[in-house]
């Protein structure tokens, strides 16, 4: 196959993983170069005269002056099709599993397995029969490619005709299972389809998005929901809790399918991921979570080209399973490393820098990945949508970096992590103050409908009582606790019971990891009632001591880990309790 | 990769510009990227280099033992079409090489038919294994609070003056596995350090007994600033060797990270690359993250690597480029603090900025101790609120304090003084800091302790 190609230019210079070509033959912007006897894999990115620059995947030891370069006369795309699901590939859909049974510990050069096993039989149920009308992005068929997942086999873009012939039954991908009369011709469709990752997939129109992604995290899916089609970014320093927030998100959230990006960031956590996934269980389906999940892992220390196009990679796979039809959420750690990429190709392709030596046409790069996120109809019917949630790394935990910045122009939820609360092991380490929902209003509608109508209002009284506790503090700081009245200490007091009993969650723990809805709504309601009960009981000349020495004020404490999802009788029964707290009887005062 | 290690590479007598440690040849037979390189002065002095760059009209190559003494005309470059390469033999355990890995004590070249690339390859996600092993140190701080795990990656943050080296010592005289007698291999790679901090540690070896399983790759403060790019590599060359070949255990110590850094932007600057914060090279992450990815377990596979790097934070500043990149890709961090270095205590390990991320799998019922989780958060929890307390006794006085914030600060005392204080030479069980760990909680209010449970409380508090 490889020595067929044909030669296209022969190397100049080389710096790093740009490669500097000269022209022997046409090329094109953008489409797939190979570099040396080696063939490694590159994407030309800029065409001078008679030069052009690639920007290769692979690490170019002992490439030199005069090697050929080839072309394929095809841009950087990916293969689309049933055995996505469960992989794991790098920055341009290698499949790493694959490359270990090859090379064993290492990564090593000029590999390159087809990403879709051409062996694997799938057995294809059509939807469609000879006759029918079809067009690009209609369903002609399915395939059970995990026990969760149904493919939806769909017309590649581009075609529109009569299906002639559709072939039920175990077939690879490479197989034909259908034929199309255009009018013009006879065209054949088979389960996989490629497509250019740096474009956008093809989709009917862009729709409302109007359902939470619940995510089972309190303080995310309570105070700062994210909807499904949604964009949202986490900021952070380091071990802050970006990772783990996103690991959470894999494992819980409502979306059908799952792609994680590991993008520049370490080996193990992607380990962690692919050991602990197969084993966990969707709460939402009850079944192993990697039959939902892809994975695209080009960690810190694969070659830096091929982190750049992993976020690429990464959104076509969740486009094409949108255009199924599918809810996807996409979580890309860390997109700061993507822009460092970026910045780095710049710089050896000696562009002008622009802040912190960023390229200028960062932030447009930037819209233009968040801008394929949203909820759309679709070619085939039906809704889909992507929502991406991107970390970001701050140098020095300072959000006032360039990327922090330009993604915050783009997204609509901001989950802030706090480099405070994370030293004090309050995780997840979001922020109440500083954090946003632009979601939460169309996304309070929900709450009300499915989970309790008084939702929105327990919500925000306790985000006032937050944002009363900073004056409190600052007043503490100032004159000492012992200035304040019992009822302003109370304020600090629930706040400080909201914090510990709410809105902390360890992801460690098995009760508490994930948290339903209704479980959610439930405790927020008992820490509002405890507030209102209390303060009602201070106003009755009850001290504050007194109050904090009653039996509910420790139950709601250890709620979260002694009544799970499950027991959701325990917490009426506490609800059932605060209510009957009466004055009169003192309760135990 | 395989290359091909014979002598066919061409030889030029010139060089058309010397710039620090770069020198620049011209009208060369094509010469490939990363190509190692011999430099020969005008005494028949033998250098080595790197290609940085290479094209049809110009090669760049960074020169390791520095270019003083080089002349235009005299100097012979020898191109090797290969990249630099590491002698690998069971037999250098327990010798000391130069940063470039050629003997320094007086013995031989290792004999050897092995070679392998220094710069190493990357790991495949999926060849990994997840490193769960509880290291015991003996150090309460670090065992009870920021556990080590076999295969991480955790370094130590430390400032001038502070006592790193110290800990750094008694962390690999103590550590050990419970339960196993496999014992650690020590590669000890010196970038940039005196004379008297190479002679600190090979002393403590030896009185520990452990000098003939210590393997030292030794760059100091009078070598050539440009040796210590390839000495991390050079030593985890070898513990990749080790580990994966031989099947060892290898805890590689990597001091002074921020040496290694000062010689990355070096080379940059002087490259007229565009400089990122404080001058440091833009892809300084990439390049640490090459360094440090390199800890680990793989499949199939006794071995590992545990990497221990040291770096002194300019001012005591975490956001400094070095201790924040490097905090972006490693495990976790152990953080020195001078503020308690300064009131007397050993090993002023930082309450709150230490973290170690692989904690949570390596602890807990039959790894450690089944309380181990809640207790550590506990105390976490415990220790920061002294902080404010303190901080806040520090405005309005100790008086004004309420009687809980009271205890909070006798907790605080007593935390630092029972717990985190430890002998250099004490050697503490797990067990003997998770029940001192109870000691000093039992000083606060059982319903303050708010994340340990019912039953932990009633098996082990004790206030
Ligand atoms: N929700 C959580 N529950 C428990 N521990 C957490 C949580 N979030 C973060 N942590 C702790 O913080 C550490 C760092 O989190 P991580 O997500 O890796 O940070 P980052 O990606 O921001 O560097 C983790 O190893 C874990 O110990
Ligand atoms: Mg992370």
């Amino acid at each position: 196959m490889k020595e067929t190609k044909k030669i296209i230019g022969c190397v100049k210079r080389v710096n790093g993983p740009v490669v500097l070509g000269e022209m022997k033959d046409a090329v094109k912007m953008l489409d797939i170069a190979e570099v040396g006897e080696e063939h490694l894999i590159g994407e030309i990115v800029k065409i001078e005269n008679e030069q052009f620059t690639i920007q290769v995947y692979e690490d170019t030891t002992l490439i030199k002056p005069g090697d050929n370069i080839y072309g394929t006369g095809m841009p950087l795309s990916v293969e689309l099709g049933p055995g996505l699901l469960g992989n794991i590939y790098d920055g341009i859909q290698r499949p790493l599993e694959e490359i270990r049974k090859i090379n064993q510990v290492y990564i090593k050069r000029g590999v390159q397995p087809p990403s879709l096993s051409r062996d694997k039989k799938w057995s294809f149920q059509p939807v469609v029969k000879k006759g029918d009308k079809v067009r690009e992005g209609n369903i002609i068929g399915i395939v059970k490619e995990t026990s969760l997942i149904d493919h939806k086999v769909l017309v590649p873009v581009g075609i529109q005709g009569v299906v002639e012939e559709i072939r039920q039954g175990d077939h690879t991908i490479e197989d034909v299972i259908c034929r199309v009369d255009t009018g013009e011709g006879i065209q054949d469709i088979r389960m996989y389809q490629k497509w250019p990752i740096r474009i956008p997939r093809k989709v009917e129109q862009r729709v409302f998005a109007t359902e939470p992604l619940i995510t089972g995290q309190r303080v995310l899916d309570t105070l700062f929901p994210i909807a499904k089609g949604g964009v949202c970014c986490i900021p952070g320093g380091f071990g802050t809790g970006k990772t783990m927030v996103q690991h959470q998100l894999a494992k819980y959230s409502n979306a059908d399918i799952i792609v994680y990006i590991g993008c520049g960031e370490r080996g193990n956590e992607m380990t962690d991921v692919l050991l602990s996934f197969p084993e966990l269980i969707d709460p939402n389906s009850g079944k192993p979570l990697m039959e939902r999940t892809i994975l695209i892992a080009n960690t810190s220390n694969m070659p830096v080209a091929a982190r750049e196009a992993s976020i690429y990679t990464g959104v076509t796979i969740a486009e094409y399973y949108r255009d199924m039809g599918y809810d996807v959420a996409i979580m890309a750690d860390s997109t700061s490393r993507w822009a460092e990429a970026l910045r780095e190709l710049s710089g050896r392709m000696e562009e002008m820098p622009a802040e912190e030596g960023f390229p200028a046409y960062m932030p447009t790069k930037l819209a233009e990945f968040y801008e394929r996120a949203g909820k759309f109809r679709t070619f085939a019917g039906n809704e889909g949508s992507i929502s991406i949630i991107g970390a970001v790394s701050p140098p020095g935990g300072d959000f006032s970096e360039p990327v922090t910045q330009h993604t915050k122009r783009y997204i609509r939820t901001f989950w802030a992590l706090d480099r405070k609360l994370a030293n004090e092991r309050h995780y997840p380490a979001i922020s109440w103050l500083e954090s946003y929902s632009e979601y939460l209003e169309t996304l309070a509608e929900w709450w009300e409908k499915n989970v309790d109508p008084i939702w929105f209002e327990y919500r925000n009284a306790l985000m006032v009582l937050l944002q009363q506790e900073v004056k409190l503090q600052q007043v503490i700081k100032l004159v000492g606790p012992d200035a304040l009245p019992d009822t302003q200490k109370f304020v600090v007091e629930i706040c400080s019971m909201f914090k510990n009993a709410f809105l902390q969650q360890s992801a460690y723990d098995k009760i508490d990891s994930y948290c339903t809805t209704k479980r959610q709504f439930r405790m927020m309601k008992i820490i509002y009632l405890f507030y209102k009960k209390g303060a009602e009981f201070l106003k009755g000349k009850y001290t504050l001591l007194q109050i904090k020495s009653l039996d509910v004020y420790h139950e709601i404490y250890k709620m979260k880990y002694s009544y799970s999802n499950d027991d959701l009788a325990q917490y009426d029964k506490l609800i059932a309790k605060i209510e009957h707290l009466s004055l009169e009887d003192g309760y135990g005062l | 990769m395989d290359y091909n290690l014979h002598d066919d590479g061409r030889e030029y007598r010139g060089v058309t510009q010397i710039n620090g440690p770069l020198i620049f040849i011209e009208k060369t037979h094509p010469v490939g990227f990363n190509e190692y390189v011999e430099i020969e002065d005008a005494n028949g002095n033998i250098r080595s280099g790197q290609v940085l760059d290479t094209s049809d009209k110009t090669v760049v190559v960074q020169v390791f033992e520095g270019t003083t003494g080089l002349d235009l005309n005299n100097t012979r470059v020898k191109f090797k079409n290969n990249p630099l390469m590491l002698p690998v033999s069971r037999n250098m355990v327990g010798r000391i090489f130069n940063g470039l890995g050629e003997p320094l004590d007086g013995g031989t070249q290792p004999i050897t038919k092995q070679y392998m690339d220094v710069n190493g390859l990357p790991i495949n996600p999926v060849s990994r294994t997840y490193p769960r092993k509880f290291i015991q140190t003996g150090i309460s701080s670090i065992d009870g609070m920021n556990t080590l795990i076999r295969g991480q990656k955790l370094p130590i943050f430390s400032g001038n003056g502070l006592p790193h080296n110290k800990l750094a010592a008694q962390i690999t005289r103590q550590a050990k596995i419970i339960g196993e007698d496999v014992d650690f291999t020590i590669i000890f790679a010196a970038m940039g350090v005196k004379n008297d901090v190479a002679n600190y540690f090979i002393k403590n070896f030896e009185q520990s007994g452990v000098l003939e399983k210590v393997t030292m790759f030794l760059s100091l403060a009078n070598d050539p600033s440009i040796e210590r790019l390839i000495t991390p590599r050079c030593a985890l060359t070898f513990a990749e060797y080790l580990a994966y070949e031989l099947q060892m255990h290898v805890l590689v110590i990597l001091i002074d990270m921020s040496n290694y850094c000062e010689a990355l932007r070096e080379i940059s600057t002087l490259r007229g690359e565009i400089p990122g914060r404080k001058a440091y090279p833009g892809y300084l992450y990439s390049d640490l993250a090459s360094i440090y990815e390199r800890a680990g377990m793989v499949k199939e596979n006794k071995g590992s690597i545990t990497q221990l790097p040291i770096l002194t934070m300019p001012n005591d500043d975490i956001s400094h480029p070095i201790p924040d990149l490097t905090g972006y890709i490693t495990e976790g961090q152990i953080v020195l603090e001078r503020d308690m270095f300064n009131r007397g205590i050993y090993a002023p390990v930082a309450g709150l900025p230490s973290l170690s991320r692989l904690m949570k799998d390596g602890i807990g019922e039959g790894l450690t101790r089944a309380d181990h989780p809640h207790l550590a958060s506990q105390l976490f929890a415990g220790y920061s609120r002294v902080k404010d307390v303190r901080a806040l006794a520090s405005i309005i006085g100790e008086e004004e304090l309420t009687p809980i914030d009271k205890r909070y600060l006798e907790f605080g005392e007593s935390f630092e003084k029972k717990y985190i204080t430890q002998s250099e030479n004490e050697d503490r069980s797990i067990e003997e800091t998770l029940d001192l760990g109870w000691q000093v909680l039992s000083i606060l209010p059982r319903d303050e302790l708010h994340r340990v449970s019912e039953e932990e409380l009633k098996k082990y508090y004790a206030g």
